[in-house]
């Protein structure tokens, strides 16, 4: 079923030695290299590299065990309980401390439900504990987006073809511009309420993008894949919304004799606002991972052969990690180390903080810029892209309607034709 | 207790824990408070004999009980991996103290059967399924029974004899087992009881180490059920040991013409080499029912090449879209080239060779 679709120029089952973990995209074209990181290291020491990463990955793989699976039973044990202490408050709207302390503890418990548990664990960091209840193929987190279509859309496209334009959809999700390389419409001028907006309902922005009507309307999908995406979103709103926001009001009804007719309306609203803290989180860690300043992006053309070391140097190049407490990094999901994460996606996240100065020391010493800092600084840097890319470009080939845009993509088009027809003509010929 | 588990698990209650189920919650209060997972507390390891044992366990309230002759997956938590296996349920269905056990005999190479015989001590939790399988004497037996066994094949059969005896059944039943020797044999003390107090014929041949005044010996042949005088065609017959002896068993009774009364049952153990760099064995694709020839590619790639469409994405072993669960087998990791060889195991096979046989979901 997957097989119709292309979002990689490249097929990805084309890639070589695809067996191993994780891989570089490869080009059809043997004599084609790709230039990543050469800026800061020849090939021989770009492969070293490779190496050298591939050693941390193995190192932390050979020694999973109790205390990682003890780990995460932990924080699925708090994780229950402030969601159950939650529900209790807010079903106290007669007490306003303790109501508000619900909702607090309701919003903290979904987003260790959304970051610390089930991202990671829908990355398959825990799939070889073989505990059903905690496996990346079958959980289902507590938020309006399926985990089916997130995996497909988050833990292949995104982290595969990671801030490659055209490729990556996380690049500013189809509705801002945060980068010199995408084209620049005219909505982009409000690119700083429209994410401000995105932050408030995020949980719903990243749900539709994994209905990818684009996609279906362009052929890239199949309609049966379409219709299964639909289906499966549909399915996921409705028990979302009918838990948050009809069944736990239901039950506040017997509170309505002793309280009043609005004990249902407060726990609807208490619910509300724990989602839109949820989302707000979510969204403020994820933009601060990918779009500070500093991080770059790249073509599709860079990408292409690229060898071990230089998808790593592509993962590293690409994510910002933010500074900050114990805690901090829990609540982030470990996401605070954006690059430990994209570099070893499927490692347990509590990893990361321990590899992280061994990390930081083997990327410092190629001369790479290892990308951190506090989450205020990150956030401003984020804020700052958004105001800068939502300016019109001075460039009319960064503008997506102006002439000179227009007759490239033309041209561009044209010679992927011409390349088609090449390779059917040289198909038929053999 | 039952309304109130029935009440737990109904869709009104799963609409406040959505997406989670109320055991997710339930099991944070007390590991054995579950509606639908089943688990279970060991209350005693007992050593049969020198490698095989018996763990009686008591199952929690999600336990629907067992039909002799079914087996169980049993699942213990060792360095945080969860190990499962399947093992037969071995006692009496007679037995009314909520308890139930089964009878396991270590493999060399078995992880989980080793540790099931050194290392489990009583109290610990494990994870089961229900009871599963057909292998169950029917409601009303027929006059004529024979049960045949081999070596730890007698679990299951030990269960449905055990049964036969507290029910005070009184129809005649033969019971038929090879083990290697006396001391290799399980439960040898009860068989000999059996044998003086009921009416079941209890013969007990020892292949290796035959006893010195044996009417019969050697593997299962049809000279054995001549001597016994057993007829084949109007037995229902219950086999259950290793592959060689339910094939010749089934020889046999097709020589016989009596296939339509052989109930079979063997244990799956992996024919594994995991040193083989070759390509050997089988695959099978479990849900779609197709086989192919281990052609030593990745199971992804030989279940494509099978003609099937397994969903997958990355193929490189990162975005975890392709995992599926390895029903029974070996399979190699292509890069760490460690082996997973548990059943019941999800595996990314985009990543994974077969070695041996392989069964997967697919």
């Amino acid at each position: 079923m997957s097989r119709k679709r292309t979002y990689a120029p490249i097929e990805p089952h084309s890639a070589t030695d695809h067996n191993e973990a994780p891989t570089p995209l490869t080009s059809d074209d043997p004599e084609h290299q790709s230039n990543i990181g050469l800026e800061y290291m020849s090939r021989e020491d770009l492969e070293e590299f490779g190496r050298e990463m591939d050693g941390v990955r193995q190192r932390v793989l050979d020694d999973l065990g109790q205390a990682d699976a003890d780990y995460i039973r932990r924080v699925i044990r708090v994780q229950r309980a402030l969601e159950v202490l939650g529900r209790i408050g807010l079903f106290m709207p007669f007490f306003l401390p303790a109501f508000i302390a619900g909702l607090a503890l309701l919003a903290l418990a979904k987003i260790i439900e959304n970051m610390e548990i089930g991202h990671n664990v829908m990355h398959g960091q825990y799939d070889w504990m073989n505990d059903p209840t905690i496996n990346g193929k079958t959980y289902e987190w507590d938020i309006v987006v399926p985990g089916h279509d997130w995996k497909r859309t988050h833990n292949y496209v995104h982290h595969t073809y990671t801030n490659i334009h055209g490729m990556d959809k996380d690049i500013g999700y189809n509705l801002l511009r945060i980068d010199n390389g995408q084209p620049w419409y005219p909505n982009h001028r409000f690119n700083l309420p429209l994410a401000f907006v995105l932050m408030l309902i995020f949980e719903w922005g990243v749900m539709s993008h994994g209905v990818e009507y684009g996609d279906f309307r362009a052929g890239r999908i199949s309609e049966e894949e379409f219709l299964g995406q639909k289906e499966r979103a549909w399915r996921k709103i409705r028990r979302q919304l009918v838990k948050d926001y009809v069944a736990y009001p239901a039950l506040a009804l017997v509170l309505v004799p002793f309280v009043g007719w609005w004990a249902p309306l407060a726990v609807l609203g208490g619910n509300l606002v724990a989602n839109v803290i949820r989302n707000i989180w979510t969204f403020l860690v994820i933009f601060c991972g990918h779009f500070p300043a500093e991080v770059q992006t790249f073509e599709e053309e860079d990408a292409r052969g690229e060898t071990r070391g230089q998808w790593y140097v592509r993962q590293l190049l690409g994510s910002a990690n933010i500074s900050g407490s114990r805690l901090f990094h829990v609540l982030t999901g470990n996401l605070s180390h954006q690059i430990e994460h994209h570099l070893f996606p499927d490692i347990p996240a509590r990893r990361y903080p321990v590899i992280a100065p061994e990390v930081r020391a083997l990327i410092e010493r190629r001369g790479l810029e290892y990308n951190t800092g506090r989450f205020g600084r990150q956030l401003f840097s984020v804020a700052h892209q958004l105001a800068v890319f939502g300016r019109k470009p001075s460039d009319p080939y960064l503008v997506a309607k102006s002439p000179e845009s227009r007759a490239l993509r033309r041209a561009k088009r044209e010679e992927q034709a011409r390349r088609a027809e090449a390779e059917k003509a040289a198909r038929m010929a053999a | 207790m039952g309304v109130i588990r029935r009440a737990l698990g109904s869709r009104a209650v799963a609409s406040f824990t959505s997406p989670h189920t109320i055991d997710h919650y339930l099991e944070q209060i007390h590991p054995l408070l579950t509606v639908d997972d089943v688990r279970a507390r060991v209350v005693e390891v007992v050593h049969e004999t020198g490698d095989a044992s018996t763990v009686v366990l008591r199952p929690n309230g999600a336990w629907r009980g067992f039909v002799p002759g079914q087996h169980v997956q049993f699942g213990v938590e060792v360095d945080g991996k969860r190990r499962v296996r399947v093992f037969s349920v071995s006692n009496s269905q007679a037995n009314r103290d909520g308890t139930f056990s089964v009878s396991v005999k270590a493999h060399p190479d078995g992880y989980v059967s080793q540790f099931l015989h050194h290392e489990l001590t009583p109290r610990t939790i494990v994870h089961l399924s229900q009871a599963e399988g057909e292998f169950v004497l029917p409601d009303e037996l027929p006059d004529q029974v024979l049960m045949l066994s081999g070596g730890s094949g007698i679990t299951p059969v030990m269960s449905m004899i055990r049964t036969l005896r507290d029910r005070g059944h009184t129809g005649d039943i033969t019971f038929l087992h090879y083990a290697r020797s006396r001391a290799d044999e399980m439960f040898s003390d009860e068989l000999d009881a059996l044998a003086d107090e009921t009416d079941f014929r209890v013969v007990r041949i020892y292949t290796r180490e035959p006893e010195p005044d044996a009417a019969l010996e050697g593997r299962f042949h049809v000279d054995h059920l001549k001597h016994l005088g057993v007829d084949a065609s109007d037995s229902l017959t219950y086999v259950c040991g290793p592959a060689g002896l339910i094939a010749s068993v089934r020889d046999t009774y097709e020589d016989l013409a009596a296939t339509d009364q052989l109930r079979a049952e063997y244990f799956k153990v992996p024919t594994v080499d995991l040193d083989a760099a070759d390509a050997t064995g089988t695959i099978t694709f479990d849900t779609s029912g197709r086989t192919a020839d281990n052609s030593g590619a990745t199971i992804l790639e030989q279940a494509e090449a099978a003609g099937l469409e397994p969903a997958y994405g990355c193929r490189m072993g990162v975005c975890n879209t392709c995992a599926v669960k390895k029903l029974h087998g070996a399979a190699r990791h292509v890069v760490s080239r460690e082996v997973q060889a548990d059943t019941d195991q999800t595996i990314k096979i985009c990543v994974h060779v077969p070695v041996g046989d392989v069964s997967v979901a697919l």
